[in-house]
């Protein structure tokens, strides 16, 4: 009997290592798709990344060399527009969350900022092609841009909140003692002390919106010449790197390997900054 | 009529035992036994020894080091990440650190602050818990029988005998505690461990469990972790008083409350420190 | 509705403690008013954008095969199946390997920095665009999928369902991990704590009380990756092969919605054709929106329930 039951147990701890190294083994294979990625990215593009390639454009088809700048700029207009058009519209929208969390309209606000965040990145493409791109009689950067600007949004204004919401009530009732205005308090005590999270939810949509395809294919478009004008089609670098990749072009192909190499840095960077920011900035209570 | 499985099980083959257990029926001893948390040390050579079939009421102020010292008799101290002890804690003879945890938690049964049914198990499966972990096969009339006879031993049978088959967690909250003991019991230990096994129950529940203890006694040896000065002295027939990791008396309980030996004691009995 | 807000307002005039508090929070709540319309917006174009189509097809769009510019005859069903094929085979895929590492960083090494490297490395899993995925995809994996397939003694296409599927699974892990990471953290500690104390493994703490525990929260996770999962374009539009056709089997070419859509938009001539594509886009809104509303229903329930 007392063996049976010793048996059991060693079963027991038997299955309970195997459990756990099954666990590990799976968690670690898992990861090796990033692993790999990265990998076949920088041994494919680094090759590609030279000065000229960053401040070059693209060359005909045939001809060796050129590089992606009117990718480059464009994506630098297109985002800093849509950052333009939601930061402070996502930041209101959280505060407003945050101070009047029981008015009637902050439910179903809170609702629709859940139920934006789900909305796949194409159909908000389409829908801005309804609203901007058909008045307007042709692509542009702007329709761009206020694309992205909505899928900015969700992020933006729930760090906010969060942020917002840990801020002690204390800072608002001393503001307000000393006289100060609903608006002076939230521009000058509250979004300050709230900073670090504001930054990091910023900082994660631009992250995230950089490398983002399908909402640009109907509204920006994509243009091969360098542009600055916002009224008109522009190129971007998801945009670029998609039309190259399916190309037949072996030299399209490498530009495109080296914006894939780009693109990864700029958001990796991105990531990395958000990590320090948010120590840096950080407000002690 | 006990589990046969169980029955031989209760003392696992080990070396010679110590000559106290024969000689003085006496059931756990710990001999300069101390607990660390990493570099914060919170048990200091505690030595101590339990006899079978008492009542041992473990007091203290707040981070004395009696959860602790609780938690370590049955091995539940090493959960935490980065816990180490020294010394020596002997169970009916076998020294605790030598046997196989899991072996020996069947053997000790503990019921803890807040009541914790499994949610997702009915009454009837968290008192048998223990067996379906374990992974001990018990047919149909020795479960039934099993879960019947710890219900009436926690004094819970009664009640919940027409609603075995609901969620345990659908219980009351002393139901629930209740409930927890029969669980303990159900794996036939013969040390029952409970830490403030009443904090989080109303007065009338509190009761009922100190009754259920005084008669559980008769069967098994209880080491009660406790706040409460007035209930120690309803239900223990020994006290131990902690004290930032040391154990600083250690007699019966109507001695250590009329006459304390160490003024320390005097001093939390008489409530100038909680 | 403007009628019932201004009745609002003027009820609870007491409430404000000043008129500059009055309209700090109005002009907030205007802010919330337009983001609140402008989901309503997207709804209200893309149905009435729809009509044409809803108006030329009917029901007939969700179950035809049809796919004809020149007669104006369009259905869905390829499009649907492909969508729905891709995701399932997707989350069948990433189950296992969510649950594990759910488990690793929830339950084995929940700090340290092991943990730290892990949940940074899903992060960055999380951060690479979609396109990337699917250039990877076409150079790296297709050759792999050829050979395999040509072992098999398939059609070697490289491209098809299995390969867009895998990536797709790869892509929708870290959402699924994040959830199920968080509902396994949250499972009481003084009740694995009773399992133990009874003399449970960590093995058996986990099969039978962390897992039950953690069921409904774990499904929610899956339902929000599945969310993920149907509205994803980009690498799916570049390895599923964009046949107007079912899929006879798991290395078949397909199409999914986001991807006919991304492909043929720009090209579509004709209100109908447009209309057609724009009738999957509500589609795909409508089912996104009801399966992340569920998920999001049973996580706030598994939140409220832990209490």
């Amino acid at each position: 009997m007392i063996n049976n039951v010793e048996r059991a147990v060693r079963t027991r701890h038997i299955k309970n290592s195997v459990f756990k190294w099954g666990v590990i083994a799976f968690t670690f294979i898992a990861v090796l798709p990033l692993i790999f990625i990265l990998y076949y990215l920088v041994q494919k593009g680094v090759t590609s990344i030279t000065w000229a390639f960053l401040t070059h454009m693209p060359k005909p088809v045939g001809e060796t060399g050129g590089g992606i700048l009117n990718a480059i700029v464009g994506s630098a207009i297109i985002i800093f527009m849509a950052c333009i058009i939601a930061i402070p519209f996502s930041i209101a929208i959280g505060v407003y969350l945050s101070e009047f969390p029981k008015a009637g309209i902050a439910n179903w606000a809170r609702l629709s900022i859940d139920m934006l965040q789900g909305v796949p990145s194409i159909v908000i493409g389409i829908v801005i092609y309804e609203w901007v791109v058909k008045p307007m009689g042709g692509f542009s950067a702007i329709s761009g841009s206020i694309a992205l600007a909505i899928m900015m949004i969700p992020p933006i204004a729930k760090a906010t909140e969060e942020t917002l919401k840990r801020v002690p009530a204390g800072l608002k009732e001393a503001s307000f003692s000393l006289g100060a205005s609903y608006y002076q308090t939230t521009m000058r005590a509250l979004l300050p002390a709230a900073m670090s999270g504001i930054l990091s939810g910023v900082i994660l949509s631009i992250a995230r919106i950089s490398g983002e395809t399908a909402p640009l294919l109907f509204t920006s478009f994509g243009n091969p010449y360098l542009s600055a004008n916002i009224t008109k089609p522009m190129s971007s670098i998801p945009l670029l790197i998609f039309n190259y990749a399916i190309s037949p072009y072996d030299e399209w192909q490498k530009l495109a390997w080296g914006a894939s190499l780009v693109l990864i840095i700029f958001i990796f960077l991105l990531n990395i900054i958000t990590k320090i920011a948010e120590r840096k900035w950080k407000v002690q209570y | 009529m006990e589990s046969a499985v169980l029955n031989v099980t209760v003392t696992p083959k080990m070396e010679t035992k110590s000559p106290d257990t024969i000689a003085n029926n006496v059931i756990l001893k710990a001999e300069d036994f101390c607990a660390s948390f990493g570099s914060n040390q919170v048990l200091k050579k505690v030595n101590m020894a339990i006899t079978r079939n008492h009542v041992v009421a473990v007091l203290g102020p707040s981070g004395c080091g009696k959860t602790t010292f609780v938690r370590c008799i049955n091995r539940m101290h090493e959960l935490a990440p980065d816990a180490t002890v020294e010394g020596k804690m002997i169970y009916n003879g076998d020294d605790v650190y030598k046997m196989n945890p899991v072996v020996l938690r069947s053997h000790i049964g503990m019921v803890f602050q807040r009541p914790n049914p499994f949610p997702s198990m009915s009454t009837y499966e968290n008192v048998i818990a223990g067996y379906i972990f374990n992974e001990i096969k018990l047919t149909k009339a020795q479960k039934d029988e099993v879960v019947e006879t710890s219900l009436k031993s926690a004094s819970l049978w009664d009640e919940v005998k027409d609603i075995l088959h609901k969620k345990g967690t659908s219980l009351s909250g002393g139901q629930q505690q209740r409930l927890c003991i029969a669980r303990a019991l159900a794996m036939k230990p013969k040390m029952l461990l409970l830490d403030e096994p009443t904090a989080a129950l109303d007065p009338i529940s509190t009761l009922k469990i100190e009754e259920l203890l005084v008669t559980l006694k008769e069967t098994y040896t209880i080491v009660i972790v406790t706040h409460n000065i007035q209930q120690a002295g309803r239900v223990s027939d020994k006290a131990a008083f902690f004290y930032l990791g040391e154990l600083i008396e250690y007699d019966d309980t109507k001695n250590m409350f009329t006459n304390p030996k160490e003024e320390r004691t005097q001093n939390y009995i008489t409530g100038r420190f909680g | 509705m403007l009628y019932y807000i201004l009745l609002r307002m003027m009820a609870a005039k007491s409430n404000f403690f000043n008129a500059e508090e009055r309209t700090f929070r109005l002009s907030l709540s205007a802010i919330a008013l337009i983001l609140i319309l402008i989901l309503v917006g997207i709804f209200c174009t893309l149905l009435s954008a729809s009509i044409p189509s809803i108006q030329a097809s009917g029901w007939k769009f969700l179950f035809s095969s049809a796919w004809d510019p020149v007669t104006n005859d369009f259905g869905s069903l390829p499009f649907l199946v492909g969508t729905l094929l891709t995701s399932l085979l997707a989350l069948l895929m990433v189950l296992p390997f969510s649950l594990a590492i759910g488990l690793f960083l929830g339950e084995y090494y929940t700090e340290g920095r092991v943990s730290q490297t892990f949940k940074s490395v899903i992060e960055l899993l999380a951060g690479i665009p979609s396109v990337i995925y699917g250039f990877w995809g076409l150079f790296v994996l297709v050759p792999i999928i050829r050979s395999i397939e040509t072992s098999v003694g398939v059609i070697p296409y490289g491209i098809g369902l299995f390969t867009a599927s895998f990536v797709l699974a790869i892509m929708i892990m870290p959402y699924a991990v994040s959830i199920t990471r968080q509902v396994i953290t949250m499972v009481p500690r003084h009740l694995k704590e009773a399992a133990y104390s009874l003399g449970a493994t960590r093995y058996e703490v986990i099969q039978k009380v962390v897992l039950p525990f953690s069921r409904s929260g774990i499904f929610a996770g899956i339902l929000l990756a599945l969310g993920r999962a149907l509205g994803e374009t980009m690498a799916v539009t570049m390895l599923i092969g964009n046949t107007h056709s079912i899929p006879h089997n798991i290395f078949a070419p397909a199409n999914t919605m986001p991807s006919v859509i991304a492909n043929e938009f720009t090209e579509a001539v004709g209100t109908i054709y447009t209309s057609a594509l724009i009738e999957m886009a509500l589609l795909l809104f409508i089912v996104t929106a009801i399966v992340n509303f569920i998920g999001r229903q049973i996580i706030k329930q598994f939140a409220y329930d832990d209490k």
